[in-house]
């Protein structure tokens, strides 16, 4: 399979990572090149195998619900680009 | 003493321990030496008041009696892992001036042992590379030089574009040349597909990646989340079994880190293999292998054979399969993984006309192009009407990848024989700018073992014919790093501890 450049674009938009229109070529000709890197998979054989979910056998555990962190708001938001009274600021989403 | 930083981890300790050494001389000896070998660009972030003020007080836990077993021990820490207060952005742009308000599980352990933190070390961008090439902080030097180079050019080359210099190998290069160079005495490292193993073969050092579950994953930037494990580099077996043992062991946050004690690793150093069997596996005799590369395993078989093994021919039938279904497994946890850096909690923004294109921007901007090419495989492969095409496939391939090892197991063999790369270290700037899947094949040996979850090491086995590094693989049962430390060390043994270069940075 290969990809063409509206499903470059498509992609890039499903990523949430901005293309310029010159760079789409370029891109298609990389994705392409490990697209048929991956190719040879289609001759395996996976008739009946389960597909791998755990790499390691092992039970998940129960913890108690309750809370574990007690950074407080503050701590939570230092990090951020740009924030309000202890809120992360973000453009206007609803009009 | 007359320069310590050439002990080893081991040999510091227990000159620490006997009083001939303080740690804040050996700490600030290891200052000075990375003061000077910036050029190589190993360190992203130096600590050195942290640095002196642990060393400082693990001088007073030892004169107390109240020493841990890393107590007072210079390392270095790979940037991915969060450090509490200190730049942590696993070498990308986007996490542009995040630091963390908590420590990773791994890294606290280091500290409740009494280790000293030095700085944070260069690595490629989100542990995506194999040459250490796609850091935002730039490429790093080997302290290896090839054939022929003298060190007046090769200064010149470290203070511009590193061209002509050798790659360490990736993603944990900064981790791997600091340890060669003699800027720490051990380093944490992180490998995903080879990681850990490709650049310790490729500077001659020992790396060890444990099996999935043995360390906990809490506090490290996430790559590819059933891939990731923690571990060391340092200079000999011993000073990787002495750091993963502290690194090692359960944490209730992280629910894939298994609750089981945690062995000496030491102990293991120097335990006889006389009766264990060695797989060596066809399949890794790959086309166009140099005749070095065969040659070194066929020597890593005679020391092995010479210390009491058994070597077995063996079949593991679906290993060419795994580096193809590694490239849509990793890219589609990293794609998830990766959508967390929006420019809204940390790191860069790029601001948009709305939203939507200031995470556009944003990631378009914070990303390096390894990156952005990973994520946009991996959007692709998770997406409708090809996720059973690829990703499932690849999730079905990698059940018969483990199961090749399985049946190899039940039949009684211990460990398994590989060489650790394809080749020596490759020049910076030489491989990967037109066709990224150049790169992608530097991990053919070593990408299996974290297919199947297992353990594996690599250990310096000889020189290539431009005197350079090569490392042969050992890959062990689940859980059973012991075996995998006695039998490293018989080939350590065997073949001589590597001369690690003189400095000429």
């Amino acid at each position: 399979m290969s990809v063409d450049q509206a499903t470059v674009r498509r992609i890039a938009h499903l990523a949430r990572i901005a293309v310029s229109p010159e760079e789409v070529p370029h891109l298609q000709q990389e994705l392409n090149a490990i697209l048929s890197f991956v190719e040879e998979l289609s001759a395996v054989d996976v008739e009946g195998v389960e597909p791998m979910t755990s790499v390691v056998p092992m039970k998940m555990v129960w913890r108690k619900d309750a809370v574990t962190d007690h950074a407080g708001a503050d701590v939570v938001v230092a990090n951020a680009p740009v924030s309000e009274d202890n809120f992360f600021v973000v453009p206007k989403v609803v009009e | 003493m007359t320069d310590v930083t050439r002990l080893t981890l081991a040999e510091a300790r227990d000159a620490l321990a006997a009083r001939k050494l303080s740690a804040v001389e050996l700490t600030q000896a290891h200052l000075d030496a990375m003061a000077k070998a910036r050029g190589l660009n190993a360190y992203v972030v130096e600590t050195p008041d942290q640095a002196l003020a642990m060393a400082a007080a693990s001088d007073a836990r030892i004169a107390s009696g109240a020493a841990g077993p890393l107590e007072g021990l210079p390392l270095g820490v790979k940037d991915l892992y969060a450090t509490k207060g200190v730049h942590t952005q696993a070498c990308s742009h986007i996490l542009d001036g995040f630091k963390p308000d908590y420590e990773s599980t791994v890294t606290s352990h280091l500290w409740r042992d009494g280790a000293v933190m030095l700085g944070k070390l260069n690595m490629d961008e989100f542990a995506m590379g194999s040459s250490n090439e796609t850091s935002y902080y730039g490429p790093v030097a080997s302290p290896w030089l090839p054939a022929g180079r003298d060190a007046a050019s090769a200064r010149e080359a470290l203070a511009g574009d590193k061209k002509g210099l050798l790659t360490p190998g990736g993603s944990s290069g900064g981790s791997a040349s600091a340890v060669a160079a003699h800027l720490c005495l051990g380093a944490t490292a992180s490998d995903t597909g080879g990681s850990i193993r490709q650049p310790a073969a490729f500077t001659g050092t020992v790396g060890i990646k444990p099996t999935y579950g043995r360390c906990s994953r809490w506090g490290m930037v996430a790559f590819a989340s059933s891939l990731d494990q923690a571990g060391p580099i340092a200079r000999t077996v011993r000073d990787c079994a002495i750091m993963l043992r502290s690194m090692a062991g359960h944490d209730a946050k992280d629910a894939t880190c298994i609750d089981a004690p945690v062995p000496d690793y030491e102990a293991s150093i120097g335990a006889s293999i006389k009766g264990k069997k060695i797989g060596v596996p066809r399949e890794y005799r790959i086309e166009g292998m140099p005749a070095e590369i065969e040659k070194l395993w066929a020597d890593g078989v005679a020391y092995l054979k010479a210390a009491g093994a058994e070597i077995v021919d063996i079949s593991l039938p679906h290993t060419r399969t795994a580096l193809p279904a590694y490239y849509i497994v990793a890219p589609a946890e990293a794609s998830s993984n990766l959508a967390r850096y929006d420019g809204v909690r940390y790191g860069l923004r790029v601001p948009g006309k709305d939203i939507s294109s200031m995470y556009e921007n944003t990631r378009r901007a914070g990303f390096g192009p390894e990156v952005r090419r990973r994520i946009m495989i991996g959007a692709y492969v998770l997406s409708a009407g090809y996720y059973d095409a690829y990703y499932v496939r690849a999730q079905k391939i990698r059940t018969l990848i483990r199961q090749d090892f399985e049946k190899v197991y039940a039949q009684g063999v211990d460990a398994i024989l590989t060489p650790a790369t394809p080749s020596a270290a490759f020049g910076i700037g030489e491989k990967g700018s037109a066709d990224p899947v150049e790169m992608y094949l530097n991990d053919v040996f070593t990408v299996t073992v974290n297919m199947a979850g297992l353990p594996g090491i690599a250990v310096p086995a000889g020189l290539s014919g431009d005197g350079l590094p090569l490392g042969l693989q050992l890959i062990g049962r689940p859980f059973d790093e012991e075996t995998l430390f006695s039998m490293a060390s018989v080939i350590e043994d065997s073949a001589g501890r590597m001369a690690l270069p003189q400095p000429w940075w």
